[in-house]
């Protein structure tokens, strides 16, 4: 209840910051299907938001810790971890392995103070284009709502 | 530019004699002859220091002070590393980091001024700490590394718990920093002076708000960095520090602090910044020479002449570290001893990282233990 109110109270205060708000989004997206599905999308001429930069990585197996931590270490306020879906990866085991390392990841972020919800994986196979229109607005707006990144002032690079 | 004069004066790289003692005891130079510390400061005062910045060999000294010791002209190649890579990084070099550079991007989120870490979570409910105090114990990166390492079966975590149950028993009651940060030992080894500043200057304002007027270690790495760098590199830093060993030896020789029985032959490796960069070599000796039953046995290569575990500031982890690792475990293993304590968490996760190899598991398999979890089993 009070976390409402002071919230209420600080938007007003925030509001014409709060518009200007543009969030930075990185997406990691595996090359056989979750980035395929982003062309899919392209392809299919679906409008979305475009608030977020992909990278695309050979299986989501690949993206280790240190990928997502360079993202917010360089002003991100949220990551986009995805790839095929259980029993579609292209190199068989990629996507459990991606699940392992992300729950690594999670944990490192949540030290960091950062909140869970800048962080997030899912799977979005090459025929999913809307999907994953509907996933990256979703997305953009969970972190618009969070706001920046209390890191993103971090930004420059060291 | 390169100030050479400077970089010379203060480690007398000017007057070394080419004797070649230090690439005879150099750890690196023993499994590789790609490196040597005897060609690289004759490169530096021949008028090669240029290239000597470009070298992605700069970047393989473990920094660990085996040349320093034997040097008959007093020449400082840490210090002369620490100096050039300074140099090299403002030139765009770095080094390639271990582990994809997660670690690195760790210690430089922790320069962000607004930060606001759950590192505290981990303090099981039984003990007690608090915000302000006499005395703060530095945690440093021992939750990260906690959930990091969770393959090689570190739990780094129960280093931080054992001096916390230590200080409870003692009846002190510590501060532990919500928002202290990564001491900046590994940037400033690798050349990232403005990153390690800026952990200093956090670091030194979290304690200050704390009120504590002496800083407890249990990594050998954030003691060296706080005594001997925060008042080198930064200003307003006047805090007594020290290391847990030195502490737990003087509760044991002059407060009557006694240990119960642990009936185990070990040996210990001094960490090389603990030892050789600080000195340290008798407290941890004296707190297990005063557990009963447990029979110290020295390596053949200790106290200031003890090997290094390898590999330092999650920097070109190589081939070279796991072939010091491996020699090293096996020294230990050869004392015979069953148990390998240490006091640096470093020390203790880059062995771990060793043993995996099960090739050679039958050489080089020890159990590993940090000393105040040693004594915390004991209290
Ligand atoms: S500090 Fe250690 S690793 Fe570096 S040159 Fe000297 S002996 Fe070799
Ligand atoms: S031990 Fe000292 S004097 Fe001898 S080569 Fe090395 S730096 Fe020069
Ligand atoms: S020895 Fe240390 S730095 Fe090298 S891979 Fe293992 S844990 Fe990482
Ligand atoms: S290739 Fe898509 S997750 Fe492995």
């Amino acid at each position: 209840m009070t976390e409402k109110k002071t919230t209420a109270k600080k938007k007003t205060a925030k509001k014409t910051e709060k518009q200007k708000f543009v969030p930075k989004i990185v997406a990691f997206a595996c090359n056989w299907c979750s980035y395929a599905g982003a062309d899919n999308a392209g392809v299919n001429r679906i409008q979305y938001s475009p608030h977020f930069r992909v990278i695309r990585t050979m299986c989501s197996g690949r993206v280790k810790p240190a990928f997502v931590l360079k993202a917010f270490e360089m002003g991100a306020d949220g990551v986009l971890v995805s790839g095929c879906h259980f029993g579609d990866c292209h190199y068989i085991f990629g996507n459990y392995r991606a699940v392992e390392l992300f729950e690594k990841t999670k944990k490192l972020v949540h030290l960091l103070g950062l909140e869970d919800e800048r962080l997030r994986l899912e799977w979005v196979s090459a025929a999913e284009g809307i999907r994953w229109a509907e996933l990256i607005n979703e997305f953009v707006d969970q972190i618009t709502r969070l706001g920046p990144s209390p890191l993103s002032e971090n930004g420059k690079k060291s | 530019m390169m100030n050479i004069e400077t970089i010379a004066k203060a480690t007398h790289v000017n007057d070394c004699l080419e004797c070649g003692k230090c690439t005879a005891n150099c750890p690196i130079s023993r499994f590789t002859d790609a490196y040597s510390p005897r060609l690289n400061v004759g490169r530096f005062i021949q008028g090669y220091a240029e290239e000597l910045l470009q070298d992605e060999r700069l970047w393989d000294c473990l920094t660990c002070g085996m040349c320093n010791v034997r040097c008959p002209a007093d020449v400082k190649y840490t210090e002369f590393m620490k100096r050039i890579r300074l140099e090299a990084f403002q030139n765009g070099r770095e080094a390639t980091c271990s582990h994809g550079g997660a670690i690195q991007s760790l210690m430089r989120i922790m320069t962000s001024p607004t930060m606001n870490q759950n590192r505290l979570e981990w303090v099981p409910k039984e003990f007690t700490y608090s915000d302000k105090g006499e005395l703060v114990y530095f945690v440093g990166c021992l939750p990260y590394f906690d959930a990091f390492f969770t393959d090689l079966e570190v739990n780094t975590l129960d280093t931080a718990k054992s001096v916390l149950k230590i200080l409870n028993h003692l009846d002190i009651t510590p501060v532990l920093l919500k928002n202290e940060r990564c001491c900046g030992h590994d940037l400033l080894w690798s050349g990232d002076l403005e990153n390690f500043k800026k952990l200093a200057k956090h670091n030194i304002t979290e304690i200050n708000k704390s009120g504590a007027k002496r800083v407890l270690f249990s990594c050998a790495e954030g003691y060296r960095t706080f005594k001997l760098d925060y008042p080198g590199y930064v200003d307003g830093f006047d805090i007594d520090v020290v290391h847990i060993s030195e502490f737990m030896a003087e509760h044991i020789s002059s407060n009557g602090l006694k240990l119960n029985r642990f009936d185990r032959r070990v040996t210990y490796q001094d960490p090389c910044r603990l030892g050789r960069h600080m000195n340290i070599y008798d407290p941890p000796r004296e707190v297990m020479n005063s557990i009963p039953g447990l029979e110290l046995v020295e390596m053949r290569k200790n106290r200031n002449t003890a090997v290094c575990c390898g590999t330092s500031a999650w920097m070109n982890c190589n081939l070279t570290s796991k072939q010091i690792q491996a020699y090293r475990l096996k020294s230990a293993k050869t004392t015979g001893a069953d148990l390998l304590v240490t006091t640096c968490p470093k020390c203790y996760i880059h062995f771990k990282c060793a043993q995996k190899d099960e090739n050679i598991s039958d050489q080089i398999g020890i159990d590993i233990q940090d000393l105040t979890v040693l004594t915390a089993s004991v209290l």
